[in-house]
Parts: structure tokens; sequence; C-alpha cells
């Protein structure tokens, strides 16, 4: 009687935990997939025209002139443009959020700052763009600003900050907290000034934490899409400054991907293969810096 | 933005007493007390700045909420609560009708369909790597399924039109009509072989919320005691069993949590679904239908719109806030919970 039981367990056993084995492997292969197709339609697209020209205007091959392969020159600069001014503005805001965040935790706006904070991170991103297009909607047609429409790149920068603060203040204090408060009192007891103990001291032995963190968010920002549909717009035009529409890497994509001419197509491929890249190398950097300062554990 | 200039008493910190009163000697030295108080007030200023900042993080929300709320007040006016329930959407009938309840639907389907792929597959993946993984292994298998997350929403959205989409077309959709025909959910209409359907949206997503659910449930289940395990296994039980009753059982609350937060972010992805899911403002009444979510609805149609329509769709974003912010005090109540349990377990 027993041992047929006993064999049957053992049987289900190992089909379970087998199947949570190929688990594994599905949960693989997505990457891999991915990694695999942006490499075989884009690597053919970076050449030094990817760089230095423009997408190709419409053009019409049956009539016999050959489309030129054209290139994602602005896009490249557009999103550097918009996410270097975002993190201009993110950056200072959310490292001296985070300091706020530990550093005065006592006083009363803490709890609330961390709580909002919390809550603007699981609002999803088209929202925000929404949002940020909504307040420079009113300040454009309220005629305070007219050197700018609602849809341009600082609108698109301004979403991208606001994505980017809430992210940056959590992350920094965190990396503050883990900075041990005898390294404080010993800095305030030797007549340090506070300011003095938090910039020098406190934020200084955090750094790895605090950079990895800023690291991470300026990359989410450079991926994010969503928002800047809404509030940067697209062009496939030169752009001077951010004052008109701006095109971005991401943003490229989206409106490639539907295809039409062939090349657009590819310069899509291609600028994806760029920004997967990109977000890669960040992503492996920061978990082995991070790795590096927190004793290797990954869980 | 919105910095209120230091409150009173926001300088007045208990720490820097330290600094600020010395023992009262008539000031024999000038020079001291001068530096002495140019680090106070450099302290008020530094405080005021970081005061500002926290300022930001309390306003920004307070901001969106009123922003997004008045730009959707034209449309809650005009159409109600019916916004919630009607089926149409069309800015060019002469009495204009936005409704919301399809987007509502595609939204709520599609992660859920999510979830129903994704829980299993992360969640399965998870106990190999926490439970069964060697150590040399587990790191690095760990750390490239993390990687997934790190992909833009947009290339997800790519790969999904061009691998995905011709696969389902070609492939699992004759598949599953073919046996699953018989029930209307994966009924074939005419004008739905595209390959662009709920079901794609759905696929994507599943992929998309993988990482989230895997780190978050692995963490779960490592916070369980090894005395679980081990009472299990001392009883005779299988590895498996001793899984289930031990880590699986001990985790639960942690790897719901886990899926309420997969659930959350499936919700709010937009690029991905607008480039799978088909675009249709029709009901999709089988999986294999083209439809359309909240979030899509508003990539698509957002650079378009004026007026009342303008504000139909900001009021679709105030529906999607709401769910997203719903799903989220929900996993993160969940999480908080695990947190105490696995502090308290240890």
């Amino acid at each position: 009687m027993r041992p047929p039981k006993r064999r049957r367990r053992r049987a289900k056993s190992f089909v379970l935990l087998g199947l949570c084995a190929v688990a594994v492997l599905v949960m693989l292969a997505p990457l891999a997939s991915i990694l695999y197709t942006c490499f075989v339609n884009g690597a053919g697209a970076i050449t030094p025209s990817f760089f230095l020209k423009n997408p190709p205007q419409a053009c019409n091959p049956a009539a016999g002139a050959p489309c030129p392969q054209g290139g994602v020159a602005d896009a490249i600069l557009g999103t550097l443009l918009l996410v270097g001014l975002a993190s201009a503005i993110a950056l200072p805001v959310g490292i001296l959020g985070g300091i706020y965040l530990s550093e005065f935790s006592e006083r009363p706006l803490a709890r609330p700052a961390r709580f909002l904070a919390d809550v603007m991170t699981g609002i999803p991103s088209i929202v925000i763009g929404v949002f940020v297009f909504g307040i420079f909607y009113f300040v454009a047609q309220e005629g305070w600003i007219s050197t700018f429409s609602a849809v341009s790149g600082y609108t698109g920068a301004v979403a991208l900050a606001v994505i980017m603060i809430p992210v940056v203040a959590r992350t920094c204090e965190e990396s503050l907290r883990l900075v041990p408060t005898s390294i404080r009192e010993a800095s305030l007891a030797l007549g340090i000034p506070r300011h003095r103990t938090i910039v020098r001291i406190v934020l200084s032995s955090a750094r790895g934490g605090v950079l990895t963190g800023a690291l991470l968010a300026v990359a989410r920002a450079g991926g994010e899409t969503a928002p800047l549909l809404l509030t940067a717009g697209f062009t496939t035009g030169s752009i001077f400054g951010l004052s008109g529409w701006t095109p971005s890497l991401p943003v490229l994509i989206y409106q490639f991907s539907a295809g039409g001419e062939p090349n657009t197509t590819q310069l899509a491929w291609g600028a994806a293969l760029m920004l997967v890249l990109m977000m890669l190398v960040i992503s492996v950097g920061a978990r082995l810096a991070l790795r590096n300062r927190f004793g290797g554990r990954t869980t | 933005m919105g910095e209120p200039p230091a409150g009173p008493g926001a300088g007045e910190a208990p720490l820097p007493k330290s600094a600020g009163e010395s023992p009262p000697t008539p000031s024999p030295e000038p020079p001291g007390s001068s530096e002495r108080r140019r680090a106070r007030w450099a302290d008020e200023a530094f405080g005021a700045f970081a005061l500002a900042a926290a300022a930001t993080l309390v306003a920004l929300p307070v901001l969106l909420v009123l922003i997004v709320g008045q730009d959707a007040q034209a449309a809650i006016v005009r159409f109600g609560p019916a916004f919630l329930i009607g089926r149409i959407w069309d800015s060019n009938l002469p009495p204009v009708t936005f409704g919301a309840s399809t987007f509502i639907a595609g939204t709520l389907e599609t992660s859920a369909i999510a979830l129903l792929i994704g829980v299993p597959l992360s969640l399965g993946g998870a106990v190999f790597l926490a439970e069964l993984a060697p150590d040399w292994l587990r790191a690095p298998v760990a750390s490239v399924v993390d990687l997934l997350a790190a992909v833009p929403s947009v290339v997800f959205g790519l790969w999904g039109l061009y691998v995905l989409v011709p696969y389902m077309r070609t492939s699992v959709d004759p598949f599953l009509a073919k046996y699953l025909g018989w029930s209307p959910l994966f009924a074939e209409h005419a004008g739905s072989q595209s390959g662009a359907s709920i079901l794609t949206a759905s696929i994507i997503l599943a992929i998309m919320i993988l990482p989230t659910i895997s780190s978050v449930s692995r963490e779960a289940l490592r916070a369980t005691p090894d005395s679980q395990r081990e009472a299990a296994l001392s009883l005779g039980a299988t590895r498996w069993e001793a899984t289930r009753l031990g880590p699986l059982a001990y985790a639960r609350t942690g790897i719901f949590g886990a899926a309420v937060l997969g659930l959350g972010r499936a919700m709010g992805e937009t690029m991905a679904v607008t480039m799978t899911v088909g675009n249709s403002d029709n009901f999709a009444s089988s999986l294999f239908d083209p439809g359309q979510t909240l979030s899509s609805k508003i990539a698509i149609n957002f650079g378009n719109a004026v007026g009342l329509e303008r504000s139909a769709l900001v009021e679709l974003g105030l529906i999607l806030m709401a769910l997203s912010l719903l799903v989220n005090v929900v996993a993160r109540l969940l999480l908080r919970s695990m947190t105490r349990i696995g502090k308290a377990g240890v």
C-alpha cells in the first residue's frame, strides 16, 4: 500500500519543482528575444549618418529616387536636452527632499512628504503627462508665457522632472538612513554645524547610494515615452532649443513603429537598440556599484 | 514651483543646541562668536532649502489633483456618473457623447489576464530561485530576470508589434480558436484576425510585470525562517510539500502583495499596450478582438483632442489614477504586514 503512494508523492514533487525551473527559463526568454530582435533589426541602422542626420522626409522609391538612409540626430539631441533639464530640476530638489526626509525626520512635514512621495511614484506616468500638460496649457492660456506653447521641450522636461523627484528623494533618503547615527553625533560633538555635518559627513558617506539612485532615475526618465508623447510632441525636423516640439528617442520609436517607409522602421529599431543598451549598461553598472557597497547581498 | 517660505519655527531643530548654546561667557573672543552666528545662519538657510524641497514633494500631488480635477471638470459636469457606464465615444455626433466603460473594461481585462499569466510564472520562477537554485546560480539569474524591468516600455511595444503580434496571428490565435473556440471568450470575429488584440496586450503586460512580482515574492520567500522548511521535511514531506507548507504558506501575504503591486503596474502601463492592443473603441467581447485601455485611449487621442473631448480624456486619466492608487495602497498594506511578520518571525 505504502510504496506506490510514496512514489506518487515523489513524482509530484519532481514534476512541480521541474515546472518551477521551466518557469525561470520562460521568464528569461522574452529578454533574450528582445535583445536578439533589436540587434538583428537595428544593428544595420547604426552608421555615422544615424547620429548625424535627421529622418528622411517622405520619399517615393517607385519614382526611381532612392530613399536616403537618414538618422535620428535631433531625437538624440532632444533626449539629451530633455533629460538634462529634467535632471537639473529634479536632482537638487530630490536630493534636498531626501535629506529632509532622513535628517529632519522629526519635523512635522516629513511624514506627509514621505507618504505623498510614495503615492506619487504609484501614479501612472501618462497621468503625470496629462497633469504637466494641464499646467502649461493653463499658463499659456492665461498669457503668462508667450515664448513657447503648451507642447514644448520645457513641458516635457518638467514632466520628466515630476516623475523623477519622488524617486530620487526616496532613494536618497534610504541611502542616508544607512549612515550610522554615531557618525552624525561625533561630527556635531566636534562643533561642526549641522549643515556641514549633513553635506560633508552624511551625504559624503552615502554618496554611492545617492548617486546610484539618481542615475537609475535619470535612466528611467530617458526611457519614458507616454508623458513625452503628450508634453514634448514630436518632429522629424531640426530643433532649436526646447521651445518647440522636441523629438526624443522613445517617442521616435513609437512614431516610426507603424512603418511606412522601410527606412523609418529601421531607424526605430536602431533607436530601440541604442536605448536598450544604454538602459542595460546603466542598470548593470548600478547593480555592481551597489553590490560592492553593501557586501554582495542580492535577493 | 510651490516653495512656501520657511514657516515660523522651521529652523528650530533640537540638535544644533551644541552649536548655539555655549556657556554664557561675556564674549571674550569676537571672531569665534561671529563665526558661530554665521554657522547658525547657514544652518537655518540649509534647513529652509530642505524644507522647500520637502514642500515640493507635498505640493506636487496636491497640485496634480487640482489641475487634473479642474481639467476634467467640464466632462464631469456634462456627463455625470453616466460617463462611467457609457459605451460610446464619438466627438462627431451632434450630441457629442463620451463614455468610459469600454476603456475601463479594457484596462481591467488586460491587467487581470496579465496577472493570470504572470503570477504563476513569476511565482514558479521565484520558488526556483529562492528555494532550489544553488547559490552560484541564484544571484546571476535573479539579476538577469530583474534586467527585464530596465527595458523601456516602448521597446516592449516595438517587440510586441513585430514579434508577438505576427506570432499571435499565425500560431497562437488559430490554435486557441481551434480548441477553445466554443467559448465566447475565444470566438473569432470579422476583423479580429490582425493579431493585435486584448490577449496580445495582456501577454505583453504579463511579461512586463514578471520582474516586479518575481523580485518581491522572492524576497518574501527568502524571509521564511529555516525552521518552517525543516519542520515539514522532518515529518517526511517531499521537497515540494515542504516548499508548499513552509515558504509558500508563510510568505502568502507577501506573494499576494507582490501580485497586487504587479496589477498596479499593469494598469498604468501605456506604450506597450497602445502598440499591441489594436486600438478599437468597440467593446471587445472576445479576447481576440482589438480593444482599448484607459491609458492607450489617452495616448492615442490626447494630441488631437480639444474642448470637451480633451476634458473627457483627462477624466479617463482621473479614473486611471484612482484605480492605480487604490491598488497601490492595498499592495502597500499587504507588503507592510509582510515585513512586520518577517521581522517577528526571524
